[in-house]
């Protein structure tokens, strides 16, 4: 491993922590999506500071090839991020359509109260 | 009576079962249509709830029995707009309601001469078996779109009509069937359709098994507290 490319891992992971927080500081980003995030953005600085602790981390659960861990960890969090949406986008869904029922009820009671106003007068 | 782009055929509807049925009051729910479906049913004596976009049945459904919940209104009774269903089939529902907390109106069991051929008609046939083992009663057809609901039913729906495609018939049986409601069949007779040909694309009928199965299955293994009526609310 080089000098630069110790530098560019670090410099990655300080980048893409940087954004998030500064979203988070910027409340373009809710705590309960950043934590994954977060996280990722943690273990990528870790891992980029101390190269030694990701070998010790796969050959404590066995991968021969270091950077298969990283791989792996970065393609289950996006997976978990994506699913995450999934379910945020049916609540959000859910709720929406709730609205829309709730606006053609209300609007059938003002439009009935109306008409039985003014037949009153 | 939930109506997408159905301003042909709404208006005989409405003036037809407010005709054949005095003393019943029509809804329409308008499911964010983009023709003038409100109007006309509004011109033909019913009242009507517009959604500012399209929900499907489901959503149009959920409108009506929280409108009726509400409104104080004991019974609801669905009726297509397109005029398939007669409403001359209303009372016979209404009548097995007394026992009922759910009656279909199906459309095979010996009235009329409705038929359905090929893999949408062994869908079904295997669908109506399953819902009527739940359901513990003999149903036909499960996905009549002509049913009406009791005070229970009413109430169950208001807050857990399904919006899902195919939801709105399928999950709805077995949600009921699962709350514990009575559930019943009553032959009435079809109408052609007043507009659109029946589709026999047998891509679209596998297709349609797919997502019925889903949903069937998906509306056994939902866990009780998703369909748990929440009193006080």
């Amino acid at each position: 491993m080089t000098v630069t490319s110790y530098i560019f891992g670090v410099a990655s992971a300080l980048i893409g922590l940087g954004v998030v927080v500064e979203l988070l500081r910027r409340r373009h980003l809710r705590e309960r999506h950043a934590i994954w995030w977060l996280f990722a953005g943690l273990l990528a600085l870790i891992a980029g500071v101390f190269p030694a602790t990701l070998t010790w981390a796969a050959s404590l659960i066995g991968i021969t090839v270091p950077i298969n861990l990283v791989f792996f960890v970065s393609i289950a969090i996006l997976f978990f991020v994506c699913l995450q949406h999934s379910a945020e986008l049916t609540t959000l869904e859910s709720k929406t359509r709730t609205l829309a029922e709730r606006v053609a009820i209300l609007e059938l009671r003002l439009t009935h109260s109306e008409s039985e106003s003014r037949s009153d007068e | 009576m939930p109506a997408f782009n159905e301003e042909a055929s709404v208006g005989a509807v409405v003036r037809e079962v407010l005709g054949k049925l005095p003393g019943i009051h029509v809804l329409v729910v308008d499911d964010g249509s983009r023709d003038h479906t409100s109007a006309a049913a509004r011109e033909a004596g019913a009242l009507v709830a517009t959604l500012p976009f399209n929900l499907g049945v489901g959503g149009a459904m959920r409108v009506g029995f929280i409108y009726a919940l509400e409104s104080g209104y004991t019974n609801v009774i669905q009726v297509d707009a397109d005029g398939q269903h007669d409403p001359s089939g209303i009372p016979s529902l209404l009548e097995e309601l007394k026992q009922a907390d759910l009656v279909l109106g199906a459309r095979f069991a010996g009235e009329g001469d409705y038929t359905v051929r090929g893999p949408r008609q062994w869908a079904m046939v295997v669908l109506g078996q399953i819902l009527s083992r739940s359901s513990r009663t003999r149903l036909t057809d499960t996905t009549s779109g002509f049913r009406a609901s009791g005070p229970r039913a009413v109430a169950l729906f208001a807050e857990h009509y399904p919006a899902e495609y195919l939801g709105d018939t399928i999950e709805a049986l077995v949600i009921a069937s699962r709350s514990g409601l009575v559930i019943r069949q009553v032959p009435v007779s079809m109408r052609p359709r007043a507009g659109g040909v029946p589709s026999h694309n047998p891509f679209k009928a596998a297709a349609y098994l797919g997502r019925a199965s889903m949903a069937l299955l998906f509306a056994y293994v939902r866990p009780p507290s998703t369909y748990a009526i929440r009193s006080g609310s």
